[in-house]
């Protein structure tokens, strides 16, 4: 019973982590129709910027501090932000009248680009990095289970997040916009909605939240390089199509079923060398027998 | 304004056209200027045309497993230079030229390829990590190039066949010499094993260390896997923890272990952790900090030993890289180049067979590892020593005998 307390505990913190990102996909896929496969590499981006910020922080703040640490997670945030819109500006935009096909193309080289172009010595390099203690860590002890503060406040804040996105799409006019562009581009910009805004707003607030989720998976495994948004991406990618793509608590019930199914596949001895496969073979017979996804509508296709 | 998409997509292409040609020139460049220059900071000072003899070395020197790939080419490099300051080998200078294999699979096989066809090199040094050098192994062994792997343990490597080499000891032995410390010093009855299914090196150690430790009378009550590179360990720290052991073995590479020693910690799991060579990183402690306090490891020698070539290395290497200690692999790199310059000198040739011949003949050759024999499976017979993690710096416990 502890064991399953215990792995459960673990499963939620890692499926939250793989909720914020899965929610940038799942976002960006609303509104473009198409994948960012870049959106990873905004994530480890957000824990480099938190690399360097911390000790600037230092300075303002006292060291370990919560005001410390949010004006580090806001500021990686702003950045990242900046570096969505950029890229959608400068690498999506210019394509936006193409086939889905090559802008898809376009992601993967971009992600490509940024995960090189930080390889190199100049930038980041290719060596692991510590990551500093932004908080102060504390292990709570309840009978043989034990919880890190950084999985709870991993657990908090996704929920917190989430409920501000929601609220966002659901009850603000940029969210109204957003919704509509989703529906149908050309008419919502025949109503007014400056969709190169919302495409903007959409890819910023995407990329903030890959930063945060880079931050609390950097907490957990205090090593970051250039490379560690692969596999996180790829999990979160999954658990937004599983979720049921372009659906909002899809994603956040896709991240957190993929954090569960890769913990417990994990934690039972022989099976532990065959984690991935085993999740990711659940997660090839939910589609299909829901193809749309947990959550997704069945949509039809116009040809 | 609202329209602007619609109607003038051809002209914002083309407004966007010219700018990204020019960047793209520039990454172009950017990247060949670095190409230009990897050669060179590993080429040592080479004299001009034929009167070189050509060495090829792969190495991580970034990546995953960078800081094993930068020591070993620095030992490596200090070899080099030593050994052209006091004349060269058979009258010509030695060339180092290094590739770096970004500590990925697939790219040792590019390397080597790329060093025997293209810069016909007459001997290959590397690498550190055992599944790296077992794809090299087979194209050295194929073009009879000899190749001396620095650090490699797992047996496979030199198995390949009878060009490849090594200046370190084995897995088997360096498992056993870890399950009679688990066994012995540690006083531990029950261990589980975590071990890294990406890597030969992993496998192979585990393995050996299971079967030295049974035949101790001890117990493996948990054995669990896990992927180089994963960052999250909990799920199977949880079940670690759940088996009770009196002490865990990891066989991995620091980065893995730094993160596996901070989550586990965090689960509360009191059970020291112990592991190979593969620890054996500044990075270790700098990654996990006060976590990897107090944990052991096998490693091939520590720089206070006491021996006239340890003693010379550990001064020329302090000197020549401002200050700072070497390490094994920084030791194995050098053993290795000293190693193949013997052989050379003595087969009186870069002919690849009778430097093979000289390589398989070298007896009790004092290095700054100790005195090194190779046997009749290519590999060297040498001592084990064991450190601990003690106030952030590796302190000498003691050392095994074969």
């Amino acid at each position: 019973m502890n064991w399953f307390l215990q792995q459960s505990i673990n499963g939620l913190a890692l499926g939250s982590i793989y909720a914020l990102i899965a929610l940038g996909y799942t976002m960006v896929y609303g509104v473009l129709r198409f994948i960012n496969f870049a959106h990873s590499d905004i994530m480890m981006l957000g824990a480099f910027a938190a690399y360097f910020l911390a000790p600037i922080m230092v300075r303002v703040f006292p060291a370990q501090s919560y005001s410390g640490a949010l004006a580090v997670t806001v500021l990686a945030a702003v950045i990242c932000a900046i570096i969505g819109i950029l890229i959608e500006f400068l690498a999506y935009r210019p394509l936006r009248r193409r086939p889905k096909l090559t802008v898809l193309i376009t992601a993967i080289g971009v992600s490509l680009f940024i995960e090189y172009t930080c390889q190199h010595a100049s930038v980041f390099g290719a060596a692991t990095r510590p990551f500093p203690k932004l908080v102060p860590e504390r292990d709570f002890q309840f009978g043989g289970l034990s919880v890190n503060s950084s999985d709870i406040g991993v657990l908090i804040v996704t929920a917190l997040l989430l409920a501000g996105l929601w609220w966002i799409v659901q009850r603000t006019r940029v969210g109204v916009a957003m919704r509509a562009v989703s529906f149908n581009e050309r008419a919502a910009a025949l109503m007014g909605v400056n969709i190169n805004r919302i495409i903007s707003f959409t890819f910023g607030l995407g990329s903030a939240l890959a930063a945060v989720a880079g931050i609390f998976f950097s907490m957990r495994a205090q090593g970051i390089e250039p490379l560690m948004g692969v596999q996180p991406g790829l999990r979160a990618f999954t658990a937004a199509v599983v979720g049921g793509i372009g659906n909002l608590p899809g994603a956040a019930l896709g991240g957190i079923l993929l954090g569960l199914l890769e913990t417990f596949a994990g934690g039972v001895p022989a099976l532990s060398n065959y984690r991935d496969g085993i999740s990711f073979a659940i997660l090839i017979l939910i589609l299909l027998f829901k193809p749309a996804g947990l959550l997704g509508k069945p949509q039809v296709e116009k040809v | 304004m609202q329209n602007v998409y619609l109607t003038d997509t051809g002209r914002k292409v083309r407004r966007w056209f010219w700018p990204s040609v020019g960047l793209l020139c520039a990454l172009l460049a950017a990247g060949c200027k670095k190409s230009n220059e990897a050669p060179a900071t590993g080429g040592g000072d080479s004299g001009g045309g034929g009167g070189v003899i050509k060495v090829g070395e792969f190495a991580s020197l970034t990546g995953k497993e960078a800081t094993f790939g930068v020591s070993s080419h620095e030992g490596t490099m200090l070899g080099v230079e030593q050994i052209n300051s006091t004349g060269g080998v058979l009258g010509k200078k030695l060339e180092l030229l290094t590739e770096d294999d970004l500590s990925k699979a697939g790219e040792p096989a590019t390397a080597v390829n790329k060093l025997i066809s293209r810069d016909g090199v007459v001997a290959i040094l590397g690498e550190v990590a055992s599944s790296r050098s077992l794809e090299a192994a087979p194209i050295c062994q194929q073009s009879q190039i000899p190749m001396i792997s620095p650090s490699s343990t797992n047996p496979k490597v030199t198995e390949t066949g009878d060009y490849i080499f090594r200046v370190c000891f084995i897995d088997p032995f360096q498992g056993t010499v870890m399950a009679n410390f688990a066994a012995k010093t540690l006083k531990a009855k029950k261990v589980a094993i975590f071990t890294d299914v990406k890597s030969d090196y992993s496998i192979g150690l585990a393995k050996f260390f299971k079967q030295g430790f049974l035949a101790n009378g001890g117990q493996i009550v948990a054995e669990l896997d896990y992927s180089g590179g994963d960052k999250d360990f909990k799920a199977q720290l949880t079940e670690i923890k759940s088996a009770g052991p009196d002490a865990v073995f990891v066989p991995g590479y620091y980065t893995d272990v730094a993160l596996i020693c901070i989550q586990a910690k965090q689960l509360n799991l009191t059970a020291p952790l112990f592991g190979g060579d593969g620890w054996e990183s500044d990075q270790l402690v700098k990654i996990g900090q006060d976590s990897v306090e107090g944990d052991y490891f096998s490693t091939h020698y520590a720089p206070d030993e006491d021996t006239p070539q340890s003693r010379s290395f550990v001064a020329a290497y302090e000197k020549r890289f401002s200050g700072k200690e070497p390490d094994a692999m920084a030791a194995l790199g050098y053993d290795s180049v000293m190693i193949l310059a013997d052989a050379i000198k003595r087969a009186g040739t870069t002919d690849g067979p009778k430097v093979r011949d000289a390589l398989a003949a070298t007896k009790d050759f004092a290095c700054a590892t100790g005195k090194t024999s190779i046997n009749a499976q290519r590999d060297a017979v040498k001592p084990a020593v064991i450190l601990q993690v003690k106030d952030g710096k590796f302190k000498y416990i003691e050392t095994v005998n074969p």
